[in-house]
């Protein structure tokens, strides 16, 4: 039998399937990039009575039902909260209101070591030396990257309240001012430090992976949030 | 000499559309990769309030997300509702939902699930509240709240 010649699929209308295919997907694509403000809850169980706090390390703000602001007593416009968290930060102006900062130096980190050190051998499963132990080795770290810094104390807190019947919108712009305030320190110390911003360090470097852990040890977001009932 | 002289008719020729399969192609792959199927149709309505210290969500397989907001249907008044999935829920649910959602992935991965809310503007806290006091119950402390960038003071 004579050979038979195969005949050719007709590839035309490929490119029309194709076509076809481009559409749906075009159509059912959606670019747009999820963004959104991280937080971390505070692990669940009644919160064991805290000692005491002085006046002058809480920071209070209040949101009530009508979206209204009262920061420490006085009522504020949420333009000014950014400013006003930052001064709580920093206190330069030393006010009497605002947490003392103790400045941090190799040797106070290294004498607390020591003492901790000293503690620790004659009791060394005591969780709470091992987590200072934890807080002194990061403070060697930030000191390592970034010198000498001042900290506010480890017991300084904005205390962050809201109403069940505050909006939504004006919590999360509460939250965002004071994200802000901790992200505009955070990359003041970033450019003095490193030369570039905060925000555009990379995780996925080690050397930036560094130098965050580092940032984040000198200015800690300290935010603790209730809600009145 | 007659070797250069051109014969025959003269006029430009079409451009060749052989290819054009081959471009289709090259597109509809890279639109086949960026497309992230929706997973649930929303069942409520989110205006997503504004906000500027926004960060990305990473790894988007392990986001969950909780709606809330005023139901589309008006049938179900105008009360925001939750949003699981594909369904309304109550609060009480949210737990098991958490849990189911833990134990489908993997072990290693359990550690980096967000979850991610996304809350209409108007609702009031209250409701939000109740949500978060549920996740810190399931131990879903990683969360997000789901914006749009802009100011956040003209919100």
């Amino acid at each position: 039998m004579a050979r038979q010649n195969i005949q050719e699929v007709n590839a035309g209308s490929m490119a029309d399937i194709a076509f076809l295919l481009l559409i749906f997907f075009l159509v059912t694509t959606t670019m747009d990039q999820e963004v959104g403000i991280l937080r971390i809850l505070p692990p669940p169980g009644d919160i064991e009575e805290p000692a005491p706090i002085p006046e002058r390390n809480v920071y209070e703000v209040l949101v009530n039902a009508n979206d209204q602001l009262l920061v420490e007593g006085e009522p504020m416009d949420i333009s000014e909260l950014r400013s006003a968290a930052i001064l709580f930060y920093t206190n330069t102006t030393d006010d009497p209101d605002l947490p003392r900062l103790n400045l941090v130096t190799k040797e106070s980190v290294l004498l607390e070591m020591a003492n901790v050190n000293d503690l620790l051998s004659m009791n060394s499963s005591n969780s709470r030396l091992l987590q200072k132990k934890k807080v002194l080795e990061k403070k060697q770290h930030a000191l390592n990257l970034i010198g000498v810094y001042h900290e506010i104390p480890s017991n300084a807190v904005i205390s962050l309240t809201n109403d069940r019947s505050t909006s939504y919108k004006a919590y999360l712009a509460v939250q965002n001012e004071l994200s802000a305030a901790v992200n505009q320190l955070r990359d003041e110390v970033s450019m003095n430090s490193f030369g570039i911003p905060f925000k555009d360090l990379d995780q996925s470097i080690k050397e930036d992976r560094e130098r965050i852990r580092a940032i984040r040890t000198v200015i800690p977001q300290r935010i603790s949030e209730s809600v009145r009932q | 000499m007659s070797k250069f002289v051109k014969k025959g008719k003269k006029g430009t020729p079409g451009i060749s559309t052989a290819s054009l399969p081959d471009i289709i192609f090259m597109l509809l792959f890279f639109f086949m990769v960026v497309t992230v199927m929706r997973e649930d149709d929303p069942k409520v309505k989110v205006r997503k309030p504004n906000a500027t210290e926004t960060a990305k969500l990473e790894k988007k397989s392990l986001v969950d997300y909780i709606n809330v907001g005023p139901p589309n249907d008006k049938r179900y008044g105008t009360e925001p509702l939750i949003q699981l999935d594909d369904s309304f829920a109550e609060l009480s649910e949210i737990r098991q939902w958490i849990k189911d959602n833990r134990e489908r992935r993997d072990e290693a991965e359990q550690p980096a699930i967000t979850t991610s809310l996304k809350v209409d503007r108007e609702t009031k806290m209250g409701i939000v509240t109740d949500i978060k006091q549920e996740l810190r119950e399931a131990n879903a402390l990683k969360i997000n709240y789901s914006v749009n960038k802009g100011s956040s003071i003209e919100n």
